[in-house]
């Protein structure tokens, strides 16, 4: 017996195992998307791709071409996570690029502060907002307090006092902000980490101004590092359900999440649900491997280094 | 913005919005964790230190049925979820590392795929399964752990294949050019050089697992089958009491203890760089 076999024999478990709750459990979408349904509204999948039904697809996709209600969910949740999106980043980069530049003899502390939210249970960190957000929470009475309810109420950004939980669409965003933010800033100062110094120093020697010096040299290096990290971000907020659910409750601020587990999981159409399922993650697909492509070659980088 | 004026001076801007971050991220938690020992029904309105929220005769997470049960659900799956993906991810991350020849590639990219798949499309995906192709197994626990156990592997690989990494190939040719057979060189060199990060990977598969929400939420069967995370989101919003944080800080204490350990031990072991990459710098 050759000695590859025993590292191929090592794989085997995990390759079944991946083979059958991965492969095959995401082959079980594209099969109920392409399959049927009975009278009962429950899916008949079609395993053979020669049976496929195309019907439940074509709908959901006119659906969203057409203006339906899946089109402006879609629009709702691009512009949720596009908001997110730069408000992370806007607050992630300064702390990321201090952590990694000025933290000096507290950066072991502010890592294990920047880290601890990465460990706090999400739906606990939401808890937290629902207290602080309610009408007689402390957040609500600061708020109230500092002249920020009326600002917002007069800029229509708040129906009404006390109201940040009902179906506000600033409330889901700062959430949504709130909620992922750690887990931009590891990446970026892992990137801004790895900046060897003596490159900046070069381009302020070479008579760049230090904001040439950041425009120039600091930004464009730490680029790969801010784009996974918010490919990082973005897949999860595109999936999310839980937290415009548990911060607004209202189908005012319904993203693609909330409409696939209405179909899916509370079962109304499992069809339509894996249909729209599969239209999110076919159109997620470019950003996950991108997302595995750079770490990868970070990895690369990282051994020939 | 006084950092690009004069990077080395001192950045105060930078100050402030760390500051101002870390503030903001940690003291809502750490408020939540106070009004769990609130003596009274309010979770906003201080009415003085109790525990009556966690041991108390009623109500309290010690004593309330469906707290209590939802606090038991989520270790038993935590437990049975690193039992299960422990072994299977390091014997995976061994195989990938050796793997020769054709198909390396495409397992190793399948095996990271459940990193960045958004977890709905897992739930979905899975819900499915065992909906349309394995009706037998059916939904709850059994279905819970399997979906926990499908997504942890892969931090597992990550984690030990780091290790891996580091160690290098030299100790394994030396103990195959003392004569040591391949699953002697697998069982008594390569497998305590990787203790620490299998104790590491362990602790993160537990800690993923008790927190863990969309996956095991879709694969819920009855009301049994409820976990802490689930329990948060059914009932933040239903007028709870402080219960319901008493039994999230119950959670957050067991998650936060587990890696602390585990970090400990790695850090006794490992090399600081690893250390670090274990606490979640880079993933």
């Amino acid at each position: 017996m050759g000695s590859r076999w025993t590292w191929r024999l090592l794989a085997l478990p995990g390759v079944a195992w991946l083979s059958v709750f991965f492969l095959l459990a995401f082959y079980a979408v594209v099969a109920v998307a392409f399959g049927n349904q009975n009278t009962l509204s429950e899916p008949v999948p079609y395993w053979n791709p020669l049976d496929w039904n195309v019907g439940y697809m074509l709908a959901t996709l006119e659906n969203i071409w057409q203006g339906g209600p899946f089109f402006k969910v879609f629009i709702r949740t691009f512009v949720f996570v596009a908001f997110a999106l730069s408000l992370a980043l806007l607050i992630g980069y300064p702390v990321a690029y201090f952590a990694a530049r000025h933290a000096g003899r507290w950066k072991g502390l502010v890592l294990l502060l920047l880290i601890l939210p990465f460990w706090i249970n999400y739906l606990m960190r939401m808890l937290a907002w629902i207290n602080l957000l309610s009408p007689d929470g402390l957040g609500t009475r600061f708020l109230s307090t500092i002249g920020i309810e009326r600002l917002f109420i007069s800029a229509d950004l708040l129906a009404a006092k006390g109201g940040w939980l009902e179906g506000q669409p600033f409330t889901v965003i700062m959430a949504l902000t709130y909620g992922y933010l750690p887990f931009l800033i590891l990446p970026l100062y892992a990137s801004l980490d790895r900046i060897d110094q003596r490159q900046i120093e070069a381009a302020r020697d070479l008579g760049a101004s230090p904001a040439g010096a950041f425009f120039r040299v600091t930004l464009p290096l730490s680029r790969p590092g801010i784009l996974a990290g918010m490919v990082l971000i973005a897949l999860p907020m595109f999936g999310d359900y839980y937290t415009p659910d548990l911060v607004s409750s209202s189908t005012k601020t319904s993203m693609i999440g909330n409409q696939i587990d209405q179909l899916t999981r509370q079962g109304s159409s499992k069809v339509e649900g894996a249909a729209l399922t599969l239209v999110l993650a076919v159109a997620l697909l470019g950003l996950m491997f991108y997302y595995l492509r750079s770490t990868r070659s970070a990895d690369d980088r990282a051994e020939t280094a | 913005m006084s950092f690009l004026r004069n990077p080395w001076g001192k950045p105060r801007f930078l100050v402030l919005v760390t500051g101002l971050y870390i503030f903001w991220s940690l003291i809502p938690v750490a408020l939540a964790v106070l009004f769990a020992f609130n003596d009274g029904r309010s979770r906003t309105t201080w009415q003085g230190f109790s525990t009556r929220w966690f041991t108390g005769a009623s109500g309290s997470v010690f004593h309330d049925p469906a707290l209590q049960g939802a606090l038991k659900h989520t270790l038993f799956l935590g437990v049975v979820c690193v039992l299960v993906a422990t072994p299977i991810g390091v014997a995976l991350a061994l195989g990938l590392q050796r793997w020769r020849g054709p198909g390396g590639g495409t397992v190793n990219t399948v095996m990271l795929l459940p990193l960045v798949t958004p977890e709905i499309v897992m739930g979905v995906a899975l819900l499915l399964l065992f909906l349309q192709v394995l009706p037998f197994v059916g939904l709850g626990s059994t279905a819970q752990a399997i979906g926990q156990v499908t997504f942890t592997i892969s931090y597992v690989v990550v984690i030990v294949r780091g290790r891996l990494v580091s160690i290098g190939k030299d100790y394994e040719e030396a103990a195959a050019d003392l004569g040591a057979p391949p699953h002697d060189q697998l069982l008594r060199v390569l497998l305590p050089l990787l203790a620490p990060a299998i104790v590491a990977s362990a602790a993160v598969v537990f800690a993923i697992s008790l927190d863990d929400f969309v996956v095991t939420q879709y694969l819920s069967g009855d009301a049994s089958t409820t976990t802490v995370s689930m329990l948060l989101y059914s009932s933040a919003r239903a007028a709870p009491t402080p219960a319901l944080n008493a039994l999230a800080t119950i959670a957050l204490l067991i998650t936060l203890a587990t890696l602390g350990l585990a970090y400990l031990v790695y850090r006794r072991f490992a090399t600081s760089d690893e250390a670090a990459a274990m606490a979640g710098v880079e993933v």
